[in-house]
């Protein structure tokens, strides 16, 4: 078990960051990466030889999956976080900050198979192979759902405003 | 050199910088060729950087303590199960046949290949890096009798990466010595005076030609890989991904020799 310490918590901010990508609350995301990290650490031994990074984001994907499924069968869902904590006291900060909602609030339109594609890729810097086994797809389904994704939020960033059908806009709970 | 036609996935790739520097290269001359393609892919990089720029301040948050890990691991020790009982008597059994000694060798093999290769390169900047004395022992205005001390002494000739492109001057460098052998360490500092190691020796056995791997320790961040048998590791203060354009510029100069 001493060998996991080193290997797993530098991973943990980028956990978190994943995990709030998904879900866009704190204390929901948290959640999900404490029940991550006490399955590595249960799940440790048996792992198998490969990348800790892709081990451990599937661990997380997996847990998330299970949530949206029963948020969804519940009928419910998780409240949006709609502000970020930080200094954000300087009016150029602030704008930014606006910004960077918009950003996740245009990604968060995009469909869960293409934004979670993105997140992990162009995001968190897992290869195109370690993503297809996050999400246990062939590597040409990720780089499908990869080009979809780009074009999809590049449209939104556009203002094209043709909403397609099968896509119900996330808004906030408040 | 024969040109494959650049694809839908090259242009992502592209985006994502996960093209071999070649490759890359082909891509950007198409790009030049075709100014439309250009636009769409300049647009998907500004994506990436925008959702990159918006949830970095996430990892940057202190840790709240229900993710501390060595309290998980922890608690979970406290609870007893089938398989550390069962850790148990294999530990016992190897005690009674080899000596106490001999099962603290087995338990704590030493790393092999690039892990071994990273940890000593990040072992290296660590002790020599902040040394404000004499951080290299020859210094960067007597290259040439140091590419001639590494060499003999690596038994293959050592070249030295130049990192002026990506702004790091050569400071000089040094033999270090590693369980694998005499290792070649050169170092560079910037502008601002931050530095970088570059760590490189022949491989013994394991991972003679390996892709590159990052690693991070605390803010120390490095990237390794080999080729023909010869170990590359670069380390500095810096997230691994940040490393990564002037590691291709070093496995690219190495390459050329």
């Amino acid at each position: 078990m001493k060998d996991m310490l080193p290997q797993v918590e530098p991973l943990i901010p980028a956990l978190r960051r994943y995990a709030r990508a998904l879900v866009r609350n704190r204390a929901t995301a948290d959640d999900l990466v404490q029940d991550c990290l006490e399955r590595a650490v249960s799940r440790w031994q048996q792992r198998r030889d490969g990348d800790v990074r892709a081990w451990l984001f599937a661990i997380l994907h997996n847990l998330a999956v299970d949530l949206f499924r029963k948020t969804a069968a519940r009928g419910r869902h998780v409240t949006i976080d709609e502000t970020s904590e930080g200094d954000f006291g300087e009016a150029a900060a602030q704008e930014h900050r606006l910004m960077y909602q918009d950003a996740l609030n245009k990604l968060a339109r995009l469909p869960e198979e293409q934004r979670v594609v993105l997140l992990l890729v162009a995001v968190e810097d897992l290869s195109y192979a370690d993503a297809a086994k996050v999400l246990n797809v062939p590597i040409g389904t990720v780089m499908s759902r990869l080009s979809r994704a780009r074009e999809r939020l590049q449209q939104e960033i556009e203002g094209v405003t043709e909403a397609p059908e099968n896509v119900v806009p996330i808004r906030s709970a408040k | 050199m024969n040109h494959r036609p650049i694809t839908e996935d090259d242009l992502h790739a592209y985006v994502d910088r996960v093209l071999e520097p070649e490759r890359q290269a082909e891509v950007a001359g198409y790009l030049g060729d075709h100014p439309d393609v250009a636009k769409r892919v300049a647009a998907f990089t500004d994506q990436r950087d925008l959702l990159r720029a918006a949830l970095a301040p996430i990892a940057e948050e202190p840790l709240p303590p229900e993710l501390n890990l060595s309290r998980i691991i922890e608690n979970r020790a406290r609870r007893p199960s089938v398989a550390r009982w069962a850790m148990a008597a294999m530990l016992l059994l190897s005690i009674g046949g080899l000596g106490g000694w001999a099962v603290r060798g087995a338990l704590q093999a030493s790393p092999e290949g690039l892990v071994a290769l990273a940890q000593e390169a990040t072992a290296s900047y660590n002790v020599y890096a902040p040394d404000r004395v004499r951080p290299v022992e020859v210094r960067a205005s007597d290259s040439a009798q140091l590419v001639q001390w590494v060499s003999d002494r690596l038994h293959r000739p050592v070249k030295v990466p130049d990192l002026a492109a990506s702004g790091y001057r050569l400071m000089g460098g040094r033999l270090v010595a590693t369980e694998h052998g005499p290792a070649a360490m050169f170092m560079y500092d910037d502008d601002h005076g931050s530095r970088l190691v570059v760590l490189t020796r022949p491989m013994s056995s394991a991972d003679q030609n390996a892709p590159m791997k990052s690693q991070s320790h605390g803010d120390v961040g490095g990237i390794a890989w080999a080729d023909d048998g010869v170990g590359y590791s670069l380390v500095g203060h810096a997230a691994p991904e940040s490393l990564r354009p002037i590691a291709n510029e070093v496995r690219r100069q190495a390459r050329a020799i």
